[in-house]
């Protein structure tokens, strides 16, 4: 019978009543930990107003899905990682190398950078290239204004941009997967290019951590993998730049990159994409949709070949 | 009233085990529990646990002769839900993710690697899900049975190419599978070579 069967459990063998209590104070700040890594620097209001150059007639993406869906590699290969991991990321004080051919090659703290811009906001679509979509309201202004005040010469061809790469506070950087640190590219008629944009929000505050804080590159008709995240150095070049995608896997990812469903991933096709949130999956446009900005930077050249 | 018998529950226990991930799923579906991109969710976590049953059912040979042989008994059990599984993994993608849109499907097929070989991978299962009965092993005789069977282990390699294939950089887990199933094969082949000899010998020292 095994009711009343009397314990058999000594009084001393019991958890003593302080360390009873330690360990849920112990749980308690594990507890908090998590909390922070949760929600690392409170998102700051930013000051902007809406752009002209706004996609409109399109559904926002929810921000928890903007923000817990993510690929930065740096922070880990799972979509979820980089919203776990990302808290550790220290954005302020920040700095930015603008240098290669330019007039002005200088450190600017990003202070001094965003200081003579006014913010914007763009509303954009964003096509990954594994298949994926999204509608991003983002709060930048144009990458052309930074390029005009540092001058470039007459060199000056391309523009490489650089991301982060602190061990300390990026544990992806062991991951063998990417050539660190992670590297992008736009040839500068690209880069002028009035929705060619520099980030520094979403949603109307400061970037989330994982979305590429505090600064990163949005280039709506390209894959999403060309838009630098936590950018630390501008430098301008002649020749085309070594982009991280393209020297981890050449075949499959081109320089330019630019959104287009009649050219497919070797491995998937390109035509269809799913939007978050919806199921079923729906056509793909040229160059996401930006066919009538843009599409004049490419005349007469084979997109099949530069892909 | 009679009690079911100690081996039966086990049986259950195992079997209900094996629907968790499955139930799991459907809880997350109804509560939106399946992150940003449900779809993506589901034809992974499908295809998941589809690769774990076929290549965990092709580990239960080694480990019996290596002197665990619990899970042999649930040998049919196993290949049938890595089929449940294979089957719910197909289904997603052709009903949801394409809408059953068949020019595109069949496009898929004909052009990229990984669905030609993970369609071929999900044919050739189909026959040995069909001929699991124990009614079936008597119809097709023990040799031919066992000779088509044979056929889990080109399945669980496809399973792993088709796996490797898919991924955009990160191969630790195509890899994982990839090396348990290595090691299962290279096991077998030594058992082979071992029985081999064993025969070979047995020969020798007959008068």
């Amino acid at each position: 019978m095994l009711i009343g069967k009397p314990s058999d459990i000594k009084p001393s063998e019991i958890t003593p009543r302080d360390l009873y209590l330690g360990r849920r104070s112990f749980l308690a700040g594990a507890g908090a930990l998590g909390l922070g890594a949760a929600f690392p620097a409170a998102a700051a209001p930013l000051t902007f107003t809406k752009s002209p150059l706004s996609t409109t007639g399109e559904t926002l993406t929810p921000l928890k899905d903007i923000t817990t869906y993510n690929n930065y590699y740096e922070f880990g290969t799972d979509k979820a990682d980089p919203a776990k991991h990302a808290g550790k990321l220290k954005t302020t004080p920040w700095t930015v190398k603008i240098d290669g051919e330019v007039e002005k090659p200088a450190d600017y703290a990003l202070e001094d950078l965003l200081k003579p811009v006014a913010l914007e906001e763009r509303i954009y679509r964003l096509r990954c290239v594994e298949g994926w979509s999204m509608v991003i309201p983002w709060v930048g202004f144009p990458l052309s204004e930074v390029i005009k005040r540092a001058g470039p010469t007459s060199k000056a061809k391309f523009v490489e941009f650089t991301t982060l790469a602190d061990k300390d506070q990026m544990w992806g950087l062991s991951l063998p997967y990417l050539a660190w640190p992670y590297r992008e590219g736009l040839r500068m008629d690209e880069a002028m290019h009035p929705l060619t944009i520099l980030a520094v929000g979403l949603y109307g505050e400061t970037l989330p951590n994982q979305n590429g804080a505090p600064l990163r590159l949005v280039v709506p008709w390209k894959y999403g993998f060309k838009y630098a995240k936590s950018i630390v150095r501008i430098r301008f070049t002649e020749t085309q730049p070594a982009t991280a995608w393209n020297m981890a896997n050449p075949e499959e990812y081109g320089f330019y990159s630019n959104v287009n469903p009649a050219v497919d991933h070797p491995r998937w096709s390109q035509a269809r994409e799913r939007r978050i949130g919806e199921f079923s999956r729906r056509p793909t446009l040229m160059f996401n949709g930006y066919a009538d900005q843009v599409s004049s930077l490419y005349f007469g050249m084979d997109l099949k070949k530069y892909y | 009233m009679t009690w079911p018998s100690r081996r039966r529950l086990v049986w259950l226990a195992v079997f209900i085990a094996c629907l968790l991930p499955f139930a799991s799923l459907v809880w997350a579906f109804f509560t939106d529990g399946l992150g940003s991109d449900p779809v993506e969710t589901l034809i992974r976590s499908t295809g998941d646990w589809g690769i774990r049953f076929l290549v965990g059912g092709l580990m239960i040979t080694p480990l019996r002769q290596i002197g665990w042989s619990a899970p042999a008994r649930f040998r049919r059990m196993i290949g049938l839900y890595a089929f449940f599984y294979v089957c719910l993994h197909l289904t997603t993608y052709l009903v949801i993710d394409q809408g059953l849109d068949m020019p595109s499907i069949v496009g898929d097929i004909l052009k990229r690697p990984y669905i030609t070989i993970g369609m071929l991978a999900f044919v050739l299962l189909v026959p040995l899900a069909a001929t699991s009965t124990a009614a079936m092993v008597r119809r097709l005789g023990g040799k031919r049975w066992i000779a088509l069977h044979r056929l889990v282990y080109p399945i669980g390699m496809l399973a792993v190419a088709h796996y490797y294939l898919l991924v955009k950089a990160d191969i630790t887990w195509p890899l994982i599978y990839g090396t348990i199933l290595a090691i299962g094969f290279a096991w077998r082949l030594k058992e082979l070579a071992r029985r081999r000899r064993q025969i070979v010998g047995a020969n020798v020292a007959r008068p």
